[in-house]
């Protein structure tokens, strides 16, 4: 399967450069409670690519595969997260950067999106897209701080995009009630749901290719920021305790009669605040 | 920065077409008891365009002075021009800590507004309190729901958070409380406004998700036929929840597989799990047992669901949905 | 010495697993049932390139391994063993033979339909009255100008209602046995060539396994695979290579049983415990799964052995032996483990027993493969 030869059939005035911000994450769905101490199991819990950012990373190579784009990945993490670029690299991606330094180190969600702008501010895009939260901290706000950084308009909780192939997005943001269409000019940055699309697999012979591919390593040298705010020193919020949820009492069980049963049930779901 | 500089309990009052939101009502309210705590004021931002005349109401639910900023360029919501209008508030008043709706707006404004302003902002908190410094401590779930993480902004303000919907309590309406209503004017630069709305189109979707549902009513074997799962439904409207089954159930062609909860159906993790007459196989409940509380009806007292559940009733599903329907109706 | 993967086969594991789990997996119960073959599947495996892994990247194929190959085989079938035995006979069976043999013409012509998964492929050699002793083929080629007549039909064919290319063999030289039979390749179409009736099996239920019949089929010349009556050696070095996808096969069903059973062990409980807790659902556990890994380690070495181009027909006949038997045995004892619900259809541990046994049987009946290894060390 030769996926790199292809013919455009509409010309392009030029092609689009996108970049996406993935993030390597643990798989929350597997991580498990210790049941006598109560404390997180966090031992072999999978790292997988954060799903909001995989179906951004989908939205990228759809608009590659439909239009021609260049493709740029660009992860902020230790040394493993090397691991989420080499599958970007086999789901087809052009490029990929490996954002990595010990002054990153302790960051929370506006120092992150300091540093991740300073490396932003030296790659050309029209388009900069990234999930909407990573599923180890469900924040959100990364994307949007980011923007506020770069100075460009931001639309999240993004489920589709069309290009114009000039430089006029039309987009369809995800809203409580429905949905919205928004226009907006290129460079723009959007934070994408994981129910926008259904992300490909990586292809086997991209597999095969994966670390064939160079990935450009960059510290704080390489970047465009200032040092004050990186790191634990840049991050305005930190942690001041943190504690597992618990565990689940055991279970109350009831032999009454209907109408005692229905009582027991009601007050219930009024102890839990399901009912006023 | 200058702390001692920074006053107030700044509220974001989210409207929708002129309706305001009730995640605003329950911010209000906690943003009353901290004020009390703190002997601090309350302050409501109501940003929008002819909206003015509901700002009275925002007194009675808490809120000592009401921020009214009614421009056109508010009308329907961009980030860029609230950004202004909340930067702008920020600036000239130095609020000491700033709550906002985590719904779809708020966490699209809260992280640009933090961001402009240098701060940092806690999403999604499910409990705000006072700390030993007069700092509020956050409290939010993190890793799925698995930890709960308190976060604290000691050296920079406002201190903002994000609260999801319906965690908090709105305190019912004071018509007798007193406070001021001033109209404050926001001197916008339209050159950045590059996002167009174009249309907001409002969808009552066809398209279930279970996972998506906070509450599932449930049924199996137990539920018996077409008419206990019309039973069900009725059950389901009155708290606004989804039919979900075993598989049994879809088998026998009383539900669609895309309602199904198990190994081979869907994994759910609802606020509420209802389990009417279902046994409670492996295969099941591998796709339910991580809701946050399962209630179990079942005829026979040693059916494994009961192991999992944290409420059991013995007894026949059937009687009980329908007396449950009753009252729950009433 | 090294027993870890590479980088590339560590995120090929990945992939694939989550390639099985969700779009393999949901369908396995239903292919059984229904018999039904699941083309949709071998639609989404060609789009990523599951069809033509081993296959060299200027054949428009992956460009990968045979231990990637083995490992692919290995995950679909932990899943659904219907799955792994089409790619193992698409891949091992049909491609393989092309590459290995074909001219270049043929290589250009067959070889990227096949890696794309445009075209399935199968493999005729087996008859009536030739299975073990495949040198009693009754099929016949005849010589006719520039043609080949071929008269005569093929039986157990895996993929054949759905495959496009097949690699079967015929008598050329009725007078010479094993050294007068040669192989061709023939194209779904070919007049006078149809697909017969189909098996009903205990396993495997959904590989379309069908009879093929030649009435007087015509095949040009340039259909001849390889040379003249060195189709025998052919077929044999294509068994070879077809072993190590079947020990595959049967290590994935061997895994897949293993995974169910642990999962249930720990939730069903008797005597007021999960079974987990008693001693001898440990100690079968851990004699499945130590038997399981040793499948893994002989299946590598061969598929290894097959890459670094070194011989391996003795460690295929090994590991093919050896993961069929352990998958035999393995399921036998996860229904054990699984009691009453093990023998229904509610649980898949019944359907991987099922599929288990034919690995025994199929690219060479377990006696087979102890002739090949005991004439090796009796030489």
């Amino acid at each position: 399967m030769d996926t790199t030869c292809r013919v455009l059939t509409i010309p392009i005035k030029k092609e689009m450069k996108i970049v996406v911000c993935i993030k390597q994450v643990p798989d929350t769905t597997e991580i498990k409670i210790d049941p006598k101490t109560g404390t997180l199991i966090r031992d072999g819990v999978p790292s997988i690519m954060n799903p909001d950012d995989k179906s951004g990373l989908e939205m990228a190579l759809q608009l590659k595969d439909e239009q021609g784009a260049h493709v740029t990945v660009i992860t902020m993490g230790p040394p493993q997260a090397d691991l989420i670029l080499r599958e970007a690299f086999a789901m087809g991606v052009d490029r990929a950067i490996h954002l990595t330094d010990r002054k990153f180190a302790g960051a929370d969600t506006l120092a992150t999106s300091h540093a991740l702008a300073g490396a932003l501010r030296k790659i050309e895009f029209d388009l900069l897209i990234t999930g909407r939260q990573a599923i180890d901290g469900d924040t959100a706000q990364v994307g949007p701080q980011i923007a506020e950084h770069l100075d460009l308009p931001q639309v999240s909780y993004l489920e589709d995009l069309k290009f114009d192939g000039d430089k006029t997005f039309t987009m369809k943001r995800h809203i409580e009630e429905g949905y919205q269409m928004l226009e907006v000019e290129a460079p723009c940055v959007v934070t994408v749901l994981s129910s926008a699309n259904t992300p490909r697999y990586m292809n086997v012979g991209g597999i095969v290719d994966a670390y064939q591919k160079e990935v450009e390593v960059w510290g704080f040298n390489e970047i465009e920021v200032d040092e004050k705010n990186l790191g634990l020193k840049g991050s305005p919020t930190s942690v001041h305790k943190a504690f597992a949820r618990g565990l689940k009492p055991a279970g109350e069980l009831y032999e009454v009669e209907t109408d005692e049963a229905v009582g027991i049930i009601i007050k219930k779901l009024k102890e839990k605040f399901i009912l006023n | 920065m200058n702390l001692e500089d920074y006053k107030g309990i700044y509220v974001f009052i989210e409207q929708r077409e002129g309706v305001i939101q009730n995640v605003a009502l329950e911010l209000l309210g906690q943003a009353r008891k901290l004020a009390d705590e703190l002997n601090d004021k309350v302050y409501a931002m109501f940003l929008g365009h002819n909206i003015a005349d509901q700002a009275q109401s925002l007194i009675a639910r808490g809120a000592d002075e009401i921020i009214v900023v009614d421009a056109p360029e508010l009308a329907e919501y961009t980030t860029e021009p609230y950004t202004q209008a909340i930067c702008q508030i920020i600036e000239d008043r130095k609020p000491e800590s700033m709550l906002i709706g985590a719904t779809t707006l708020g966490r699209d404004l809260g992280p640009r507004v933090s961001a402009r302003v240098g701060t940092g902002l806690t999403a999604d908190c499910t409990k705000i309190e006072v700390g030993e410094n007069k700092e509020l401590l956050m409290t939010r779930p993190a890793f799925g729901g698995n930890l709960m993480a308190t976060i604290v902004c000691k050296n920079h303000r406002p201190q903002m958070g994000t609260v999801r919907p319906g965690v908090l309590f709105a305190m019912d309406a004071d018509e007798n409380r007193a406070g001021d209503i001033v109209n404050y004017e926001v001197k916008f630069k339209s050159e950045k406004f590059k996002v167009k709305l174009l249309e907001t189109v409002k969808e009552d979707s066809d398209l279930i998700d279970i996972t998506e549902a906070r509450i599932l009513v449930s049924g199996g074997r137990g539920i018996g036929n077409e008419e206990g799962f019309k039973a069900m439904d009725g059950l389901a409207n009155v708290l606004d929840a989804e039919v979900s089954a075993s598989r049994a159930m879809v088998d026998a062609g009383y539900i669609g597989h895309e309602r199904q909860v198990g190994q081979t159906g869907k994994t759910v993790r609802p606020d509420l799990y209802f389990a009417f007459g279902i046994s409670g196989a492996i295969q099941h409940v591998a796709g339910m047992e991580d809701s946050d509380l399962i209630i179990a009806v079942n005829k026979d007292k040693d059916a494994p669901i009961f192991q999992v559940a944290d409420l059991g009733i013995v007894g026949d599903a059937k009687q009980i949905i329908k007396k449950l329907t009753e009252r729950l109706e009433k | 010495m090294d027993f870890s993967l590479t980088k590339e086969q560590v995120l090929f594991q990945q992939m694939i697993k989550d390639f099985a789990e969700r779009e393999v997996k949901p369908l396995a119960a239903e292919v059984d049932e229904q018999e039904r073959f699941p083309i949709e599947t071998v639609e989404k495996m060609a789009k990523i390139g599951i069809m033509g892994i081993p296959i060299p990247k200027q054949y428009g194929g992956a460009g990968g391994n045979n231990v990637m190959y083995s490992m692919a085989v290995e995950e679909l079938s932990a899943v659904c063993a219907t799955t792994g035995v089409i790619v193992s006979a698409h891949t091992s069976l049909c491609a393989a033979p092309i590459m290995e043999n074909g001219t270049e013409e043929q290589k250009q012509k067959y070889l990227p339909k096949l890696a794309s998964g445009e075209w399935i492929g199968a493999f005729g050699l087996t008859e009536p009255n030739a299975g073990t002793d495949a040198a009693g083929q009754q099929t016949t080629a005849i010589e006719d100008g520039d043609n080949y007549i071929i008269n005569g039909s093929k039986i157990f064919i895996t993929n054949a209602e759905y495959a496009h290319v097949y690699v079967i063999f015929a008598m050329t030289d009725k007078s010479k046995g094993t050294r007068g039979i040669s192989a061709f390749i023939i194209e779904k179409g070919t007049p006078g060539f149809s697909i017969g009736k189909k098996e009903k099996k205990m396993g495997i239920r959904g590989s379309a396994t069908c009879e093929l019949i030649f009435e007087n089929v015509v095949l040009p010349k340039e259909n001849l695979l390889g040379k003249l009556n060195k189709g025998f050696g052919i077929a044999m070095k294509t068994l070879d290579g077809g072993r190590i996808g079947i020990a595959a096969q049967a290590l994935g069903i061997a895994q897949g049983a293993i995974n169910e059973t642990v999962r249930y062990v720990k939730e069903r409980k008797q005597f007021g415990r999960p079974i987990s807790g008693f001693q001898n659902t440990q100690f079968q556990l851990a004699d499945m799964n130590t038997k399981t890994e040793a499948s893994r380690m002989l299946v590598r070495k061969a598929a290894n052995k097959k890459d670094q181009k070194v011989p391996y027909s003795v460690d295929a006949a090994m590991c093919k032996l050896y993961a069929a038997e352990t998958a035999m045995e393995v399921t036998n004892k996860a229904v054990q483990l699984h009691g009453g619900y093990g023998y229904t259809r509610e649980y898949p541990v019944e359907r991987m027993m099922r599929d288990a046994k034919i690995t025994e049987i199929y690219e060479g009946t377990s006696e087979v493969q102890r002739m090949v290894i005991s004439a090796n060390m009796l030489k």
